[in-house]
């Protein structure tokens, strides 16, 4: 007689409120394979890596790791901004606050990408392609498959600014594209490390 | 929780009342149940290529060089097409949507109690990035050159380049058909879990949730946690073939053992994938054929649990051969000897709740404890292949073949048919013919052992699994060997030939079979809660609240013998 307490009335169907919404469950089950994508990539390429007799081959062009670190810190500071943006939705709603910050930081998101599409095509020009080396193989595939994510995340984001604009944001899908967007952001400090500094 | 789903179902305009066409009704809907249909009839279609296929290439190991009837002559281009695609499509397209995807899809509402998945139209995205993965899998079968021939792990780097594979068009697409048909599930995966999670009916407790639906989930999560590494590898392999980069080229630096471990990572977990639900579905049929309570509902839940964390760290005993450090190679014995013991464990459960009950022998209850004596041939020959020792010798030949298959065969046939015996009768609201499903159990378990025993003696006698025309090897040519080949192939085409008493029986039945009662089975879970066939929405305007487990059969002092968890507790006790 587990149930038998009054507070089952049997009027059926009503509405227990879930732990974590269904937006953001779904993003977060989606990340664990996002997570898995990455640390199989990055597994890879450190295994070719070290089975290489040097490394970078001598003949590639080095990568821009100050350029890079200066990106880098642009898109965590966009993460911090869209922190502010989600504190914001969620204290004071459809308030023009919450609407500058969002687009603060997704021009920060478009920066970084577009920085990045720069230095790819620096780099092309000095020799580094996907055909030159596992060195260029490994580099464009990683970074690319970083940036496809980056391209995608502020895709949705931009619709979420529109239905925000529109005052039809819910904030179950607001936070689902936070949380998406702190992966972006938080995968890649381990990418530049691993894959530009050593 | 349920009002949740409602919500987002009723974003899609999903709930009104007047008839809905053909089109949206059958092909672009977002109902559970019609997209579970979806899986389930493509997933049955691609059965029957994948049956025809092995048709062939058995025709062709028996009777080398003769024409097959309804193909003609085998080329090894062709063959090694075949084999391939046989078991490309057994796998990626009949277990995964069948088992996963149909089950899922169609169950996890219905179990919970819900009225739809909580991402109606991701669901409806889902089957149709599967249907085209399907054509595009079909369409490389016919492309120039042929389709690809380098087996269902297309290993590097004969996969890597067309000047080795010899199918410059047929890879590529080929592994273009797997990656769509990965994210598909991808997207179905994210469905049931957050459903299960979310949505479940007032007064499900995570204990509550009936067998099969768990299994899905975990399997689920297994399959999201494993599969992105695979799609590492396939965006690897792809450039690999199509734009020219050398990830898997070792002459350019790449690594061809890299592609293994990718696909391992992801193949071995997927064996479990398709295992879980199968014993979920076997978990359900026994207890309600058995009137009996579920025994170890707890311990079965969590052995599936370590079983799926152990599954992660099993994958090398693929590659004993592909230069493994040996150490590494005593680790993997190790732990593939372990996740032998979560398996016994369920199966254990299983005989353990037979015990004592008073079971009724009808055919998905049949269908279901062939499973269990199937499956465990598989699994045992399982534990000789994994210890490094035995495998070293094994390794590749028809002994490994047969092993996949005792495993193989009762997930993805024979519990596949005992969920569609024992859930038609929800699905389309008529009984299937038990007297042709007897028919048609008999006619598939016996051929199936017919099939495989013989190949295990083979596979012993060193027979090796990719060998085009046997007569070419003086020591494989004999004459006994050759009577166990033709055996095998005999015994093939009697299993297809008692396939069609279950498609007519299934035929017949959707239009003439003996109308079904909401619950023909006096079963306790809440999918026989809800009309058969359930309508859009499953359970009308009230969804249904749970009072206890799933399992309460032959509860004491109790005029009925089962307990359907919906049932209020008696007036009496509550007063």
């Amino acid at each position: 007689m587990r149930y038998a307490e009054a507070s089952y009335s049997g009027e059926g169907g009503a509405a227990r409120e879930p732990a974590i919404a269904n937006s953001v469950f779904g993003v977060l089950v989606f990340i664990v394979t996002e997570v898995m994508f990455f640390i199989a990539l990055i597994s890879a390429f450190l295994v070719t890596k070290a089975n290489a007799l040097q490394w970078p081959p001598p003949d590639q062009p080095r990568l821009p790791i100050a350029a890079t670190a200066f990106n880098t810190l642009v898109l965590l500071v966009s993460a911090v901004i869209l922190f502010q943006a989600g504190k914001a939705f969620q204290r004071e709603g459809f308030a023009k606050r919450t609407e500058q910050l969002f687009l603060l930081a997704l021009g920060l998101g478009t920066f970084f990408v577009v920085f990045q599409g720069f230095e790819w095509a620096r780099l092309l020009s000095f020799g580094l392609t996907l055909q030159s080396s596992s060195y260029g193989s490994f580099f464009y595939v990683i970074i690319g498959a970083h940036a496809l994510h980056a391209v995608g995340a502020l895709a949705g984001m931009a619709r979420l600014y529109i239905k925000m604009k529109q005052r039809q944001l819910r904030l179950q899908s607001f936070q689902a594209g936070l949380v998406f967007w702190y992966f972006v952001v938080g995968v890649w400090p381990i990418l530049y490390v691993l894959v530009y500094l050593t | 929780m349920a009002e949740v789903a409602t919500q987002t179902a009723h974003q899609d305009g999903h709930h009104d009342h007047e008839e809905p066409s053909f089109w949206s009704k059958y092909v672009f809907s977002t109902d559970h149940k019609i997209i579970g249909f979806q899986y389930l009839f493509t997933g049955l279609a691609m059965a029957i290529i994948g049956g025809f296929f092995s048709y062939v290439f058995r025709m062709q190991l028996a009777f080398p060089g003769s024409s097959v009837p309804f193909y003609g002559v085998v080329s090894p281009a062709a063959y090694n097409m075949l084999i391939t695609n046989h078991g490309t499509i057994m796998i990626f397209w009949v277990a995964m949507p069948v088992l996963i995807a149909a089950l899922g899809n169609f169950l996890i509402p219905l179990m919970i109690g819900c009225d739809d998945m909580v991402f109606p139209k991701l669901n409806r995205l889902s089957y149709q990035i599967f249907l085209l993965s399907t054509i595009v899998l079909i369409a490389s079968f016919f492309v120039p050159q042929g389709g690809f021939g380098g087996a269902w792990t297309s290993y590097t780097p004969l996969s890597a380049k067309a000047e080795y594979n010899g199918t410059p068009f047929g890879a590529p697409l080929w592994l273009l058909a797997v990656t769509l048909e990965i994210v598909a599930f991808l997207i179905g995966g994210i469905n049931f879990i957050t459903t299960t999670m979310n949505a479940r009916a007032k007064g499900m407790k995570l204990y509550d949730i009936p067998m099969v639906v768990w299994m899905i989930v975990i399997a689920s999560i297994l399959f999201m946690a494993s599969v992105g590494p695979l799609v590492a590898g396939a965006v690897m392999l792809f450039f690999d073939q199509v734009l020219g980069t050398s990830f898997f080229d070792p002459a350019a630096g790449g690594d061809p053992v890299l592609w293994q471990h990718l696909f391992w990572f992801f193949g071995h977990p997927e064996v479990y994938v398709v295992l879980l639900p199968a014993m979920g579905v076997v978990a359900e049929i026994m207890c309600t054929f058995a009137r009996k309570k579920l025994f170890g509902y707890k311990m079965i839940l969590y052995s599936s649990v370590g079983l799926g964390i152990l599954s992660f760290f099993v994958w090398a005993h693929h590659q004993f051969i592909s230069g493994v450090d040996p150490r590494a190679a005593y680790l993997f014995t190790t732990t593939t000897l372990l996740i032998s013991i979560p398996v016994a464990i369920m199966l254990f459960a299983f005989i353990a709740t037979l015990w004592g009950g008073s079971i009724k022998f009808n055919t998905p209850m049949l269908f279901a404890m062939a499973f269990l004596g199937e499956f465990l041939i598989g699994g045992v020959t399982g534990i000789w292949l994994g210890s490094s020792g035995v495998d070293v010798y094994l390794h590749d030949t028809y002994f490994v073949l047969a092993h996949f298959h005792y495993t193989f065969v009762p997930i993805a046939v024979i519990a596949v048919f005992a969920a569609i015996y024992y859930w038609f009768p929800k699905m389309f609201g008529r009984m299937m013919n038990d007297t042709w499903g007897k028919i048609h159990f008999w006619g598939t378990i016996i051929p199936f052992n017919g099939i495989f025993l013989p190949l295990f003696v083979l596979g012993a006698s060193g027979q090796h699994r990719r060998i085009y025309n046997f007569q070419n090897f003086p020591d494989l040519a004999s004459e006994n060997f050759q009577d166990l080949r033709i055996f095998a192939t005999g015994s093939l085409i009697v299993l297809i030939l008692f396939q069609i008493p279950f498609f007519v029986n299934f035929i017949v039945s959707l239009k003439r079979g003996e109308k079904a009662s909401r619950n023909p089975w006096k079963s306790n879970t809440l999918e026989w809660v809800a009309p058969s066939p359930p309508p859009h929405g499953n359970f009308g305007d009230e969804l249904p609240v749970v009072y206890r487990g799933p399992y309460e059969y032959s509860v004491e002092d109790r005029e009925e013998d089962y307990w359907p968890q919906n049932q209020p507790p008696q007036a009496a006790a509550r007063s």
